[in-house]
């Protein structure tokens, strides 16, 4: 925060979400809210429910003489290549020309007047395929030898001697289920053709991969394409490379027709056809002596990603890199398989495969903790990476920053856990049907995109001659109020309040070659990128100032919007009207990328994250034993953000990323027929917490002590993702509730999502044991 | 009776202002007609079937001599259907600069991505409007009550607690004045509207949708278009259109004949027209047993509460339809007119096959009616993956007798278990005469085993549903013994979360 901190700093301020009242009033303009150009066509995509075969022959006679259609696309229609994947390796088509790989992959689309005759349109197709039989389960990809790409592996020490001659010894299979993003506001592109090229106002979190996709199907040069964002409706990692295929068929029409072309997905559509978090089957095993601690772990990661690579690669990275979560494994191996199937290409979700890989790590703590009898907070804290040479990842990166012995020992008291877990006993000893169950469970999750050419960003900062400021840079606003929080920086470097600064949409025009805004490095990235700009003007108006007004430098100071130059104080707007005149430049480009980072994916050694975000939550939990039907009680949760920019905004995410991750842990089933059909397609039948799911008591801090050792931006941590993972804890004392049928001699086979049916199976399954 | 010449184009208040409009397509949403022709694009299109609320707008009627306003979901709703009504959206809905609702909202954090926020807010006002006077109390709303009024609007970002301090704080403000003055000029526009006595009649391109105010001019109108939809709330058959494609041609719209929203209630029987909302339903149902206001409470949500109605989620004879197990377990007859006159049946008796009801053309459902027998054990249970607004994976609803400790009269049906709501034929007949104490429950479960073969789809397997089917009557038996120890939702009391920093 430095020393120039007064009253007017923004940094640390509880401020609204810049949008909130405008969201709230309705005047936040999304996509489809823009006044449609004249002229605009809609477009809706086709497809069959046939899961998997070759398109024999495609009859859209019936789609071109519906009424209101003006254009009808195909594959044949791309001037250029017919590929949408993020790595650009061809696996992933815009339109599918020769065989379809899931059931509703797009084929073709409908262009027509109105977005009802567009969707009306596209019923009307005939399409004969040769089915063949889909590979649908991570089972059947093994056994047809079906990947996306090469199993990876880490390992480190003797691992397999050390689990042999271990003391004890306990393995499972830890199953999660997929997720769907349910962004409130569905996939959605409105393409504007112009003489230049063409104008994309676009949901995404990816401008930059958008333009370039845009760009390699119409087989122009990327400067011939601009996408902007000014935000999205909810993205959580579904609008990183999602986005792309509406975007690109809106222009594709758009440059076909010369008009206008606005794509959005309706919601059964927007389901079936984009990707989801990844499916994990894995395997563990792990060794430990009588105390409970780890002394070898062999975890084998198997993710169902779909029909093509998208970005399951680094997905699974990401699992591997979590599957130690906050625990020293002193020996180890972990392999990772991405298996191919015939469903949609599974995608980004917050958390990024650490989600899956962390519950692996919590699983094996807890089977540990009922073999041995003994609380798996206990198993939890032996285990946790400290600094007595226990702080090697398998990766070979040291945790040099590790909080959780503090912050779990503060929350341990706070939340009362031994007298709950006590209280608890006594309930389920008395109840015959309602069982309770509780768990603490911590979160360690590495920052910085794993890719490590990704961690830069560039921001630009128009100061007029007014002294008011436009802001803008590589991160686009989702929600998670990126926006609020970069001005604040800017604020916090010029000393001007706030609402001098204009944040304007994300824009491939103004910063070129963005990354994502996704890995939750959006404030860290572009709020130093836009530090940096922001540090230009102010070095560039010091020097005028000290020139024109004849005091040193030392002696300017830029102090709640003034600036105090010698003896003499003026506005910052008077100095910025002078500085103009004088012909300074006000207009400044900021730039940063990561430092220290470095990952060698051959040898997968290396310093892939700057640094790691901290958390840990208490969750209690009630299970009915005759119906499964269970409610979160209780929850009381401390997370690390570093020193928060904005606790409003932090605590903001960090409940809602808990509540997310409570769902897919719950009640979010994503349920496939043997077709390898998707039945659950919408709200009706995918269901997403509500308000009453929330736990009635619902404690959140932020942690007092929290600070990040490394140099980011005012100190702070990214807090996008990590909280979502906060929600094992839920997971954990299901199955605690759970293990009460057994009397706590196993850990259950209890697989995510924790239905009501899911949890019976698991209860009976230890009842016909005892 | 003559019947009064039509009213061709549909009127109402949005906000105040005055609309009349023809409809060509009897099929265009509210939403279509808020977001493409109004150039209102604050209501938002989540799901097009109702289930998220993006798109919620508070609807005034008259109610009981008063205007009373609910808040729907404007992508289910056919824009005939508001006729005579006031909407507000939220940009109607502040009289000032901000309505609280809005102003509360941003306050409390309670918008991240905003899509959702419009919803919500109505959905808070909606609560304010409701509490009315209630609502000058220091504690405000209780998180139940808060809870039922958010759990039609799902929100992807916030984890809902900001949310629901703001529809706290919003539960202890007064209405405002300016409020009040608009509700009560909308009330005397509606009420002048509603003493014209023509019905509303919208022919179109080969489609008509007519909106009989009485039971003579919907006898009418049936005779005109035996073909028609009858449309109740159109929470099911808004969904034909916006999810299936369908396009109707000819729609008769029931909710303005006032004589199908009628209730009465003697000692031994209780009357709901079948016009009657789920909403009202729910304190009518609630008065003979909490099970039935508990149910009527998951019903959906409350959005879709406003909307269906009691004849329609009866009338359509879908298998998952929450109220025909409880009504037949209850013993409920329907009351069926057409031109021919009326017919009452049992409950059960209509539901013929999956997709299949007994009602021939130009017949409606009238009336529901419910024997009231305050010496009968009721329970029913809806099981879903979901708490709220969620559709049952199954439902079960049990009914009974005791005399001398044994079972008389037993009455059994589930929902999600058959293509139609089924009584347990079997089971009742093992339990009756037996001791409700005895080692009965074994017998009855292995009998229910038989009365059913219900399927596996996305909402839970064939297994789970027969194994909770035999545990719901082992619940059943407990707690007519008093031994039933799961109660898992109870209310708490709900405390307002601080930010710590």
């Amino acid at each position: 925060m430095g020393k120039q901190t007064n009253i007017t700093s923004s940094i640390g301020q509880a401020i609204q979400h810049d949008s909130a009242l405008k969201h709230a009033t309705g005047e936040a303009l999304y996509v489809d809210d823009i006044p449609e150009p004249v002229g605009t066509l809609h477009l809706s995509p086709g497809s069959t429910d046939i899961t998997c075969g070759a398109i024999l022959n495609l009859d859209l006679n019936g789609v071109q003489n519906a009424p209101g259609t003006v254009l009808v696309l195909t594959a044949s229609d791309i001037p250029g290549l017919n590929d949408i994947s993020p790595t650009g390796c061809g696996d992933d088509p815009l339109l599918a020309s020769e065989e379809v790989q899931f059931s509703h992959q797009p084929i073709f689309a409908a262009v027509a007047e109105t977005y009802q005759e567009a969707h009306q349109a596209v019923r009307a197709a005939k399409i004969n395929i040769e089915s063949y039989k889909p590979i649908l389960t991570i089972e059947e990809a093994f056994a047809k030898a079906s990947f996306v790409s090469k199993q990876k592996q880490m390992a480190r020490g003797a691992w397999k001697e050390q689990l042999e001659i271990s003391a004890n010894r306990a393995n499972g299979i830890t199953v999660t289920g997929g997720q769907d993003h349910f962004y409130l506001e569905g996939q959605i592109s409105l393409a504007v053709p112009n003489e230049d090229g063409v104008h994309i106002y676009c949901s995404t979190q990816h401008p930059t991969e958008v333009q370039h996709a845009i760009a390699r199907i119409l087989g122009w040069p990327d400067r011939a394409v601009t996408v902007e964002v000014r935000r999205m409706g909810g993205g959580f990692g579904g609008k990183e490379t999602q986005a792309a295929q509406w975007a690109a068929l809106a222009a594709l029409a758009a440059v076909k027709t010369r008009r206008p072309v606005k794509c959005r997905l309706d919601r059964d559509d927007d389901m079936l056809m984009t990707g989801k978090r990844h499916e994990f089957k894995s395997s563990w095993d792990v060794g430990f002596d009588n105390h409970g601690q780890i002394l070898a772990v062999d975890i084998h990661l198997a993710a169902r990603c779909g029909f093509s690579r998208d970005l399951s690669d680094p997905v699974s990275d990401r699992a591997m890199f979590h599957s130690d979560n906050a625990y020293y494994y002193p020996t180890v191996r972990i392999r990772s398989d991405r298996c191919r199937t015939n469903t949609v290409s599974n995608t980004a979700f917050r958390g990024f495969g650490g989600p899956q890989g962390m519950l692996v790590a919590e699983q094996m703590i807890q089977a540990i903790a009922y073999k041995l009898k003994k609380d798996p907070l206990d198993i939890r804290k032996i285990n946790f990476y400290n600094k007595n040479g226990r702080n090697l990842t398998p990766y070979n990166m040291r945790v040099e920053d590790f909080v959780l012995d503090k912050l779990v020992e503060e929350l341990e008291v706070t939340s009362h856990y031994r007298e709950r877990r006590r209280e608890i006993q006594l309930h389920n000893d008395a109840n015959n049907s309602i069982k309770r169950g509780l768990a603490l469970t911590p979160v360690k999750f590495g920052i910085s995109f794993t890719n490590t050419s990704f961690n830069q960003a560039g921001a630009l900062l128009h100061v007029y001659k007014d002294g008011s400021i436009q802001l803008n840079h590589g991160g686009t606003e989702m929600g998670q109020g990126l926006f609020i929080k970069v001005a604040q920086v800017v604020s916090e470097e010029l000393q001007v309040g706030i609402d001098q600064i204009e944040i304007t949409a994300t824009h491939t025009g103004k910063v070129p070659n963005t990354s994502a805004t996704a890995a939750s490095a959006g404030t860290d990235l572009n709020g130093m990128a836009a530090k940096n700009a922001a540090s230009t003007i102010r070095r560039r108006l010091t020097a005028f100032a000290s020139s024109y007004y004849g005091v040193s430098e030392s002696e300017i100071n830029f102090s709640m919007g003034r600036v105090t130059i010698g003896e003499q104080i003026i506005s910052f707007a008077e100095l910025v009207s002078k500085a103009y005149l004088h012909r300074v430049q006000l207009s400044a480009t900021g730039f940063y990328r990561t430092p220290k980072i470095h990952w060698d994916p051959l040898s997968a050694t290396g310093r892939p994250f700057y640094y790691f975000a901290y958390g840990a939550a208490v969750s209690e939990v009630s299970i009915d034993l005759l119906t499964g039907e269970n409610r979160v009680v209780a929850v009381d949760i401390l997370h690390d953000v570093g020193r928060s920019l904005n606790p409003a905004i932090d605590i903001g995410q960090i409940e809602g990323g808990f509540i997310q991750g409570m769902g897919w842990l719950t009640t979010e089933e994503l349920w496939w027929n043997d077709a390898g059909q998707l039945k659950t397609h919408a709200p009706s039948t995918y269901k997403i917490p509500t308000s009453t799911d929330r736990p009635d008591h619902f404690e959140i801090r932020i942690f007092n002590s929290g600070e990040n050792l490394e140099s980011t931006i005012y100190r702070s941590k990214a807090v996008g993702e990590p909280p979502l993972m906060l929600a094992l804890s839920v997971h954990q004392a299901i199955a605690d509730a759970v293990a009460s049928v057994g009397n706590y001699q196993r850990l259950p086979n209890l697989a995510a999502p924790a239905t009501p049916e899911t949890i019976l199976h698991a209860v009976n399954e230890l009842r016909l044991e005892n | 009776m003559p019947i009064p010449n039509y009213r061709e184009q549909v009127r109402f208040l949005l906000g105040q202002q005055e609309i009349k409009i023809g409809i060509n397509n009897p099929n265009i949403t509210l939403l279509e007609y808020l977001r493409l022709t109004a150039r209102l694009t604050g209501t938002k299109e989540g799901c097009a079937e109702g289930d998220c609320g993006a798109c919620t707008v508070l609807i005034g009627e008259i109610h009981q001599g008063n205007i009373r306003y609910q808040p729907i979901n404007a992508c289910i709703t056919l824009l005939g259907m508001v006729d005579n009504k006031q909407v507000h959206t939220v940009e109607t809905l502040a009289q000032d600069n901000v309505h609280p609702a809005q102003a509360l909202m941003a306050e409390q954090h309670a918008s991240q991505c905003g899509y959702c926020t419009p919803g919500f807010v109505m959905s808070i006002a909606a609560l304010q409007c409701d509490l009315g006077d209630k609502s000058q109390t220091k504690v405000g709303a209780s998180k139940a009550q808060i809870d039922d009024y958010l759990s039609g609007n799902l929100c992807r970002c916030t984890g809902y607690g900001p949310i629901i301090n703001a529809a706290q704080e919003i539960s202890k403000k007064p209405l405002s004045s300016a409020w009040q003055t608009q509700a009560q000029t909308a009330k005397k526009t509606i009420h002048e509207w509603m003493n014209d006595p023509r019905p509303l009649r919208c022919v179109g391109n080969k489609a008509i949708f007519v909106a009989p105010n009485s039971l003579d001019t919907l006898h009418d109108a049936l005779l005109k278009h035996p073909d028609a939809t009858l449309l109740g709330g159109a929470t099911d058959v808004g969904l034909w259109i916006t999810k299936l494609g369908k396009r109707l041609t000819n729609i008769i719209y029931l909710g303005q004949v006032s004589e199908m929203r009628n209730v009465s209630q003697t000692e031994d029987t209780l009357e709901i027209g079948a016009g009657v909302s789920l909403q009202d339903t729910q304190l009518l149902l609630g008065s003979l047993t909490p099970d039935l206001e508990h149910l009527m409470r998951r019903f959906g949500a409350r959005q879709v509460r406003s909307q269906g109605t009691v004849g329609g989620n009866i009338a359509n004879g879908s298998p998952i339809g929450d109220l025909p197990p409880a009504l037949i377990a209850l013993g409920a007859k329907l009351e069926i007119a057409g031109a021919d006159g009326i017919r009452q049946i049992p409950l059960e008796n209509f539901f013929i096959g999956y997709g299949k009801q007994d009602l021939s053309p130009g017949e409606f459902v009238r009336l529901i009616r419910i024997p009231i027998n305050r010496n009968l054990h009721f329970r029913c249970w809806k099981i879903s993956k979901r708490f709220d607004q969620d559709i049952s994976s199954l439902m079960g609803a049990f009914s009974a007798t005791v005399e001398n400790n044994k079972f008389q009269d037993v009455r059994i049906c589930f929902g999600g278990m058959a293509g139609t709501p089924k009584r347990a034929s079997a089971c009742e007949a093992v339990l009756l005469q037996q001791s409700v104490a005895s080692d009965v429950l074994v017998h009855a479960k292995r009998a229910l085993a038989r009365d059913f073969e219900p399927i596996t789809d996305m909402r839970a397997s064939a297994e789970y549903r027969n194994y909770v089917a035999q545990n719901l009557l082992e619940k059943f038996i407990l707690s007519i013994n008093d031994k039933d120890q799961s109660i898992l939702h109870k209310d708490t009391v709900w405390t307002t979360p601080a930010i710590h920093q």
